[in-house]
């Protein structure tokens, strides 16, 4: 592999394009030049951070300590689905919907992908693991709290419509049966957009980064079409999961709509 | 044939309430607006989280699940709500052609488009749904809040003969004076979370 090595120079030409747009915020007084630079400065810092996790874990393969890196992406990953729900699960569940079928769905997906696809060995190598994982969690959490919000949001808006259906001595199954289909559809549509789009319209860029590294280009769409399918799956199977696991939740023991286990909406 | 029967049963601010219904009775309620009608009438469905028990026959409610129970005792809406276009889709077991009739409304309505219904037909299209399933007790919420004088009639009519002929018992939440004059063989009057009886004028 012939990987052209990015000095400090290089980065820092590409970080002048930052400070001009911020610049040209000031100018134009759009107000953005602080979260603009502000961000740029988070994303160095934790793309380095996790450059040296990854390089110790690299050095040091040891299950435990992949198993602790995957733990913290996913703890992270459940917090992001429920901050970005509209009207929450009050209490634990709030955190536990998405957390719970992010962990079934993306572990499964990684492991399979790493013991039946890749083949790698230890199967845990970190230099495999982690990365899928990644990029199978990041997609199945938009996937999730997509869905999630769908589904809660629909919910108390067709209140009335729903317990009508409950009274006329419907299952909740049945009267949640619209909107928990909504809520996986929409779920499921920025996964199958990028997979139509795709070498197209956009060149993913796992690809592509793979490609800049020095990979033979259809050695890396094999991988980009691997991954698209991981994700695709993950995706899928998570939200199908979390929007059951939600809509369940929505209803009591007497099939009563419990509106009430949702958080007040956010403003 | 079955009697309904509340057994302190408590929702919110109402309660506790003592009250039974026999077959072929009709009961009304009325009450100022936010005195709790339509939370009882839910409580009564189990719609909503309550204490104390309600009973048909032999039978309360948290010994059947709860979809068994909704069919046996009906709450019908003031509101009517629709999930499907079509009217037919929500009408799984037919619909009786003399009930239509009685109605006032066509055979062919069960073609219709809901989006063309007028709030009128909507409310008696709702009550034939409720009436197809053949409910053993019937919990009516202004069952006729939305019609005309003439409409009323038909419903009062198709109710009545319902009751007869089924031996059911009616939980009728009206505002209205006169037609609980027309209906009822027993009224209250539900105020501070209580129903107190009130003589037959």
């Amino acid at each position: 592999m012939n990987v052209i090595a990015l000095s400090p120079f290089d980065l820092a030409v590409a970080a002048l394009l930052i400070l001009a747009l911020a610049g040209l915020s000031r100018r134009l007084q759009l107000g953005v030049e602080r979260q603009l630079l502000a961000s740029a400065a988070r994303s160095t810092i934790q793309l380095f951070l996790i450059g040296l996790v990854l390089k110790v874990l690299f050095d040091n393969v040891h299950l435990v300590w992949v198993a602790l890196m995957a733990t913290v992406m996913i703890v992270v990953a459940g917090r992001e689905v429920m901050v970005r729900q509209k009207r929450r699960f009050v209490g634990w569940w709030g955190f536990g919907v998405g957390t719970v079928s992010m962990f079934v769905s993306s572990f499964t997906v990684t492991v399979m992908a790493l013991l039946v696809v890749i083949g790698t060995s230890p199967w845990y190598a970190p230099q495999y693991a982690i990365p899928l994982l990644g990029m199978i969690l990041g997609n199945t959490m938009n996937g999730i709290s997509l869905g999630l919000d769908r589904l809660t949001q629909d919910a108390a808006q067709k209140r009335s419509i729903i317990e009508s259906r409950l009274a006329l001595g419907q299952s909740w199954q049945q009267a949640i049966s619209d909107s928990r289909h909504e809520a996986i559809r929409v779920g499921l549509i920025p996964i199958i957009n990028a997979m139509s789009a795709a070498g197209i319209v956009s060149l993913p860029g796992m690809m592509t980064g793979q490609i800049l590294a020095g990979i033979p280009p259809v050695e890396a769409v094999k991988y980009q079409i691997l991954v698209m399918f991981l994700i695709a799956g993950g995706t899928g199977f998570g939200t199908v999961v979390a929007v059951s696991f939600a809509a369940r939740r929505l209803f009591d023991e007497r099939q009563r709509l419990r509106l009430d286990r949702l958080s007040s909406p956010k403003t | 044939m079955a009697i309904l029967r509340l057994q302190q049963l408590i929702t919110r601010h109402v309660g506790p309430i003592e009250l039974s219904v026999a077959a072929g009775e009709c009961v009304c309620i009325h009450g100022a607006s936010g005195s709790g009608k339509t939370l009882l009438l839910r409580a009564i469905a189990d719609l909503d989280p309550h204490d104390g028990e309600a009973w048909l026959d032999a039978e309360s409610c948290s010994s059947l699940p709860a979809p068994d129970w909704r069919r046996s005792v009906a709450l019908v809406i003031a509101e009517s709500q629709w999930w499907s276009e079509r009217v037919g889709d929500h009408f799984a077991m037919g619909v009786d052609a003399a009930w239509m009739e009685g109605l006032g409304l066509p055979t062919d309505a069960l073609d219709w488009q809901l989006g063309r219904c007028s709030t009128g037909e909507r409310q008696r299209l709702a009550l034939l749904r409720t009436l197809m399933q053949a409910p053993a007790v019937l919990l009516l919420d202004e069952p006729t809040g939305n019609l005309d004088q003439e409409s009323t009639q038909r419903v009062e009519a198709l109710l009545d003969d319902y009751r007869r002929q089924r031996q059911a018992a009616l939980l009728w939440v009206s505002h209205d004076t006169g037609q609980i004059d027309r209906v009822a063989a027993r009224r209250f009057i539900l105020r501070d979370g209580q129903l107190a009886e009130e003589a037959r004028p």
